[in-house]
């Protein structure tokens, strides 16, 4: 008996996926468990295995389609079995209506964070009770509607359409397409706007401006978007900055860099070596253990002390940026630490990480030390209640005892969720940090 | 004010040739029954008694033998007028048409020329069988140097046979049987003339452009009325000439509404249709806002059933089928 095969839910925040590439194709065999397509998620790409076993009779969506959780992406069935009633009822595969989804409303389920449960901590936004309240199946007989671009796809409109958007300077990214395949026709085009425009900086100006190069958002850049704007529009950041003497840390790393290459294979490209970055991990870690209250989270009902540290690592990647969880840091050693953090980043950038290595942080680090950056403030990374933005190692002058000697120095602003920590609980953990940075020989031990 | 003449079909045909024959005694016509039995589809009627044997020229059933001979007229002076049956039969003259009528002025660098018109009824009539149902005017467009025009209307029919005994090089002109009996105004001036190359807007309209020639034109132009009724606003275009095209005129209308569809009797593959399309979408590539449909007659040999028939034949449903699915209306 043929089924429809929706699209799961194959990370918890997923509201949508885009079938980057089937794995079968219409005919073909499958068997429990067998690979289906890739689909990108908000967070990464994801394998969507079978969990039946037959013959994929029918592929509803094509490759690149995005489609809302819970719609048909294929049949499966016996071979040479009649789907035609299923087809017309998948109706428009990925261009059928999703149901809304849930408002982002911080939950009243997430667990304590005492229970070590993998789901804790998940982005507050999403509801933690089962996905089929957001994911109910869109009307058998709705109609196709129009479906938004594919994100990172090319934009489908006619040729007339692309005439129109050039005269009117419409952006076609965001304008949903009636025609088939989601093509923009003209008639979508009624009542839209032109964005908008630098107006022309002075009369000597002439002709028409050049139209910006329009890109569609990707499902991470629209994650970024959402989460980022919804942190800095309804969580308070204040910022605390220290500057620390980095002699000591430096001078430790420089040592502790030789000692390791001492006992190395001096071929060996993946010898170990650790970096600031590592040991300010390390640091930060212990300075949680020192200072709880700077490890917490705000909920409308509660504030919820985290009882584990672990520490979310903003990883740039060629189209955004992603951050991996170091679990449990306080218990790592640094080597340990600059293991887990090199395998995590490379993962992260072939886009192989699992959903559950994405979330649960309980504190943010993010370092621009190494493109140069001396000091920034970064956003938090809802629903955690803090980020440490990490700056690079500065050379300069300074004073010692009654002497302007060369040194260094390193930045670091913290930016705290002043709704779970007050000023005073910030200033007390980057107490302990300095303390633990400018005698760094701790790190090691602690 | 011109005067005009209610006449039908074959007449604004005769009309023209009439007229020619009168003003240039080098024109003449030949053919199979053009004569004693007043011609096949009765278009030559009468003229036998005006013009006598040496102008309407009887011809035996050797379609390749008179072409041969009328084109070899032609390169030294006479302006013949070829009448075939049916234009399914000058497929026994291919060679002539292709390789000498097509080939002298250039293959004499431009010393010769062949000034001759070819014509017959073109495409389906009714049950004539597959071997007599061609539509040939997509083997003639294929020929660099002959030219290819379909009338519609009587004015047309009438203006364009005269344009086409006018020209200095072949001129294949294609009727219909099924236009024949087709009633209307003519003007009666004997300058009146529809030029080569020049397509007619014979239905404005802003949401859909349909395009077809000859018969079709009819066909597309109730395709229209039903169309109106569903609020889409058809422009049909009677091509006339299908070579030279008119590209600005199509281009124009393209502009406008900014789809089309392409209906004619031919086959799908290849032909005048597919000539069609790929210019208006090379010329008018950003003023589509569809895919051009084509509607033709479907792709097998006609069959001789009267209800198969009617199936394989464009007709109004297919064309206001295709014109709503270019304006994105579900049909």
């Amino acid at each position: 008996m043929a089924k429809i095969i929706d699209m799961p839910k194959l990370s918890p925040t997923m509201e949508e996926g885009q079938i980057s590439a089937w794995h079968k194709k219409e005919g073909d065999a499958i068997g429990v468990d067998d690979l289906l397509a890739e689909v990108e998620t908000d967070k990464a790409t994801m394998e969507f295995r079978s969990f039946d076993k037959g013959t994929l009779l029918k592929i509803l969506v094509p490759d690149g389609s995005i489609v809302k959780l819970g719609q048909p992406v294929a049949i499966v069935g016996n071979a040479g079995e009649d789907i035609s009633q299923l087809v017309a009822s998948a109706g428009g595969g990925a261009a059928a209506p999703a149901p809304a989804a849930s408002p982002p409303a911080v939950s009243p389920h997430v667990e304590s964070p005492q229970k070590a449960a993998p789901a804790e901590g998940a982005p507050a936004k999403e509801p933690a009770q089962p996905a089929p309240a957001a994911a109910a199946p869109a009307p058998a007989t709705a109609p196709a509607q129009p479906a938004p671009p594919p994100p990172g796809g090319r934009v489908r409109a006619s040729p007339y359409v692309r005439k129109l958007a050039r005269e009117r300077g419409l952006a076609l990214g965001d304008i949903a397409g009636s025609g088939p395949h989601g093509r923009i026709i003209a008639k979508d085009l009624d009542g839209k706007q032109p964005v908008a425009r630098a107006a022309a900086p002075s009369a000597a100006a002439q002709g028409p401006l050049r139209e910006p190069e329009s890109k569609p958002l990707s499902m991470m850049r629209k994650t970024i978007a959402k989460r980022l704007t919804e942190s800095k529009q309804t969580v308070p950041h204040f910022y605390l900055t220290i500057d620390i003497d980095a002699d000591p840390l430096h001078a430790l790393r420089e040592r502790v860099n030789e000692d390791l290459a001492s006992a190395a294979d001096p071929n060996d490209k993946n010898a170990p070596k650790v970096s600031f970055n590592d040991l300010v991990l390390k640091a930060v870690a212990i300075a949680l253990t020192r200072v709880p209250a700077a490890n917490a989270q705000f909920t409308p009902e509660a504030l919820l002390f985290h009882q584990r540290i672990d520490i979310s690592v903003a990883v740039a990647i060629d189209d955004g940026l992603i951050t991996p969880v170091l679990r449990d840091a306080d218990k790592k050693s640094v080597l340990t630490i600059a293991r887990e953090v090199r395998d995590l980043a490379q993962r992260a950038r072939a886009k192989k990480l699992k959903p559950e290595e994405m979330m649960g942080g309980t504190f943010s680090v993010s370092n621009l030390g190494m493109y140069g950056i001396d000091e920034f403030s970064a956003v938090i990374n809802p629903p955690e209640g803090a980020i440490l933005a990490v700056g690079q190692v500065r050379r300069e002058p300074v004073v010692r005892g009654e002497e302007v000697v060369p040194g260094r120095r390193m930045a670091m602003t913290m930016s705290c969720d002043h709704r779970v920590i007050d000023g005073a609980v910030g200033a007390t953990f980057l107490k302990a940090l300095r303390g633990l940075l400018e005698h760094p020989g701790q790190i090691l031990v602690l | 004010m011109t005067a005009m003449k209610s006449v039908r079909f074959r007449e604004a045909i005769r009309m023209g040739m009439v007229e020619e024959m009168e003003r240039d005694d080098r024109v003449f016509i030949v053919g199979e029954e053009v004569g004693h039995y007043q011609g096949a589809y009765k278009v030559t009627e009468g003229m036998l008694d005006k013009f006598g044997p040496k102008r309407v020229i009887d011809a035996p059933i050797t379609e390749s033998g008179f072409t041969g001979i009328s084109i070899g007229a032609a390169m030294v002076g006479l302006r013949p007028i070829v009448e075939y049956m049916t234009w399914n039969f000058s497929a026994v003259a291919f060679d002539q048409i292709l390789n000498n009528a097509a080939k002298i002025r250039q293959m004499s660098g431009g010393q010769l020329h062949v000034p001759i018109v070819l014509r017959a009824p073109n495409a389906s009539a009714k049950q004539v069988g597959s071997q007599h149902s061609h539509a040939m005017e997509h083997f003639y467009t294929h020929v660099p140097g002959l030219k290819v025009v379909a009338p519609s209307t009587c004015a047309d029919a009438k203006g364009l046979i005269k344009s086409a005994i006018r020209d200095d090089d072949p001129v294949l002109y294609m009727e219909s049987e099924t236009l024949y009996n087709l009633k209307g105004d003519v003007p009666e001036d004997p300058e009146f003339l529809v030029p080569l190359g020049k397509a007619n807007v014979v239905r404005e309209g802003g949401d859909v452009t349909i395009i077809s020639w000859s018969r079709l034109v009819h066909i597309s132009l109730q395709a229209a009325e039903q169309l109106a009724k569903e609020g889409i606003d058809a422009e049909v275009i009677d091509v006339r000439s299908l070579r030279p095209l008119d590209e600005e005129t199509l281009v124009a209308s393209v502009t406008k509404t900014h789809r089309a569809v392409v209906a004619y009797e031919g086959w799908p593959y290849g032909g005048v249709g597919a000539e069609i399309v790929d210019r208006i979408q090379r010329l008018a590539f950003d003023d589509l806002d569809a895919p051009i449909e084509r509607v033709t007659t479907l792709d097998y040999p006609m069959p001789y059933n009267a209800k198969l028939e009617q199936f394989v034949i464009p007709n109004v449903e297919r064309i206001v089928g295709a014109a709503k699915r270019v304006a994105y209306r579900s049909a």
